[in-house]
């Protein structure tokens, strides 16, 4: 069988499952106005990557100065046939900029994989991916791998205009039927989005959604998920020390079954965490 | 490749005998770091302050990115002393390497109480963290007051028979007070120091940058503080003292430890570089043969005078 996003984590072996890599860029370049592709041979290591992981990287200085701390960002793309990995990323701060500086044959720090990835139920038959913005990057290798392992996926892709639409090629590629919802015309407020998912799902049911980006989709996805009784997980962020779970920067409050929340560390616990643990932002 | 002429790296931290003299600062490491390194190549491994309760530390956001430093605002989470014994002990077991458990408390009796509690032959030392500028309101820490810290050292001291460490802290005017009560108190050993007691504000939002306004500064912008200290308290106490502050590679602890310091942590590196640990013991051990030493011991203290006495010119009119 071969190794898939939805298999275990794999046993610490008898090297170390994360690795310092330093990987060659194959290429950088700006898919649209405001997003990158940025591409890098990856070491085994970095392969053994799972959706919904991210790698922590250490971004190059810029007139700007070093950026002290690395930079998590979440996997686009795992290409284990052509030995690379893909990030999709939005050039906002210092880090960012550093980034974008990369050019092909120039070398990524990059410390990973990191993080506790997407989680398919057993016999998932059809998901639904709901995401926005480059929140749609970190579940295209979802998409990819689920479609592996027989589930059909529908991908419903936010934006706030068809041109800054993320990640449509990538996921259709990946097998994933794809519709797309704007704000340009209103389709993508959530008030529209219901009847719309609720009629794709009485015509073929989804057993699990995944979600990213945006606190009105989570807040929709989490009211589909209970509505329909199937699970779900939502991938976050928050600004990180350390990525290994060490410095407890990146914590986040959860809310646990019981009642009551509590602090989870987003680069260790997460960043992927159930629809019914998160608590929106 | 080691030939019969590997220089000794071992160094003693009162009762211990530790392989080489670089370890983690409290807080900077957790079990993610077994999957990365080798931890059993290190002196020793210092875990994660603990406190007697269970803690959810202070309010997000914990940390602010400076040049060459960061400003962290934690608050000690802690799930308490049995977690300690039951799931952190227990993941560092495969290491060989000494454990050494941090503690913290609200009153010095809890110190104490808590030394008492968790003395276990898996814990090698147990470090006094009284220093930790995120608890209480203003920073303030039991090290930042004398009597305070004779009487958190004495009663841990009483309740264990496992090495007590003390970590000071730096937000003092004169550190060598500190590092002598301390060391009357019964410490084994100074951790010089914690984190410098620092704010972070966005001009922008018009808001502080971190959940609980002020945080600890670290990073290698602080090394020239800590250092200046490390230099100081050496001079003033007989028990070793551990350099901690800014530490990224082998070159800075042996900095510290020509300063006085015999062994050093390293602490805010480790979140960026995970292998800067590792990579400082070798560097060391090259740094002694390259100078002729036998043992990394020699380098403690080693510091040469810049001038020989009385060569400054006489000041004239």
């Amino acid at each position: 069988m071969p190794d898939t996003a939805l298999s275990p984590a794999p046993e610490a072996r008898a090297g170390f499952p994360i690795e310092e890599a330093l990987c060659e860029i194959v290429s950088n370049d700006a898919v649209n106005a405001e997003y990158r592709l940025m591409i890098a041979r990856a070491p085994e290591a970095a392969l053994r990557a799972r959706a919904g992981q991210f790698f922590h990287l250490l971004c190059p200085a810029t007139e700007a100065g070093q950026p002290f701390l690395r930079r998590p960002m979440s996997i686009y793309r795992i290409d284990r046939a052509r030995g690379e990995i893909g990030f999709l990323y939005k050039v906002t701060g210092k880090g960012t900029r550093g980034l974008a500086t990369l050019r092909p044959g120039e070398t990524l720090n990059a410390l990973g994989p990191l993080g506790r990835g997407f989680t398919l139920p057993q016999g998932t038959r059809h998901v639904m991916i709901l995401g926005r913005g480059v929140g749609l990057a970190t579940m295209a290798p979802l998409a990819r791998l689920a479609a592996e392992s027989g589930a059909a996926v529908t991908a419903v892709l936010s934006a706030r205009s068809p041109e800054l639409v993320m990640s449509r090629a990538e996921l259709a590629a990946a097998g994933a039927r794809v519709i797309e919802v704007v704000d340009t015309d209103g389709s993508s407020a959530p008030e529209e989005m219901e009847p719309h998912l609720t009629a794709l799902h009485d015509e073929r049911a989804f057993d699990y959604i995944a979600t990213c980006g945006s606190n009105r989709l989570f807040r929709l996805a989490r009211g589909l998920a209970r509505s329909w009784g199937i699970t779900g997980e939502i991938a976050l962020e928050q600004h990180m020390g350390c990525g290994l779970g060490m410095c407890y920067a990146c914590v986040i409050p959860v809310a646990l079954p019981g009642g009551g929340e509590e602090y989870r560390r987003v680069c260790w616990d997460g960043p992927v965490f159930t629809l019914e643990e998160a608590m929106g932002w | 490749m080691v030939s019969s002429t590997a220089p000794d790296l071992s160094v003693r931290i009162g009762s211990l005998t530790l392989k080489n003299p670089v370890m983690p600062a409290s807080g900077t490491i957790a079990e993610g770091m077994t999957q990365v390194i080798d931890m059993g190549r290190l002196g020793a491994i210092v875990l994660k302050t603990i406190t007697p309760d269970l803690r959810q530390g202070t309010l997000p956001p914990r940390v602010a990115e400076y040049r060459d430093a960061t400003l962290f605002s934690i608050g000690i989470p802690s799930k308490g002393p049995d977690y300690l014994l039951e799931h952190t002990l227990p993941a560092y077991a495969a290491c060989d390497a000494p454990l050494i458990a941090s503690v913290s408390a609200d009153t010095a009796e809890d110190f104490g109480k808590l030394a008492a509690y968790i003395s276990d032959p898996r814990i090698a030392a147990i470090e006094a963290n009284i220093s930790c500028p995120n608890l209480k309101a203003d920073g303030r820490a039991f090290g930042m007051d004398p009597e305070a810290t004779r009487e958190v050292i004495e009663r841990m001291v009483a309740a264990t028979r496992t090495p007590v460490w003390a970590k000071l802290t730096p937000n003092v005017g004169d550190i060598t007070v500190f590092a002598r009560v301390a060391e009357e108190a019964g410490a084994e050993a100074l951790i010089v120091g914690n984190a410098i007691l620092g704010m972070a504000v966005n001009a922008e939002t018009m808001r502080p940058r971190l959940g609980n306004v002020m945080g600890g500064l670290t990073g290698p912008a602080v090394k020239p503080i800590l250092l200046r200290m490390v230099h100081q308290c050496a001079k003033a106490v007989r028990i070793p003292v551990i350099g901690c502050g800014g530490i990224t590679c082998g070159e800075d602890a042996v900095e510290y430890m020509l300063a006085g310091a015999t062994a050093v942590q390293v602490g805010t590196a480790n979140f960026i570089h995970p292998h800067t640990m590792t990579e400082a013991v070798d560097w060391i051990a090259e740094y002694c043969t390259r100078h002729g030493l036998s043992a990394a011991r020699e380098i403690t203290g080693a510091l040469r005078p810049l001038h020989a006495p009385a060569t400054a010119p006489t000041e004239t009119v």
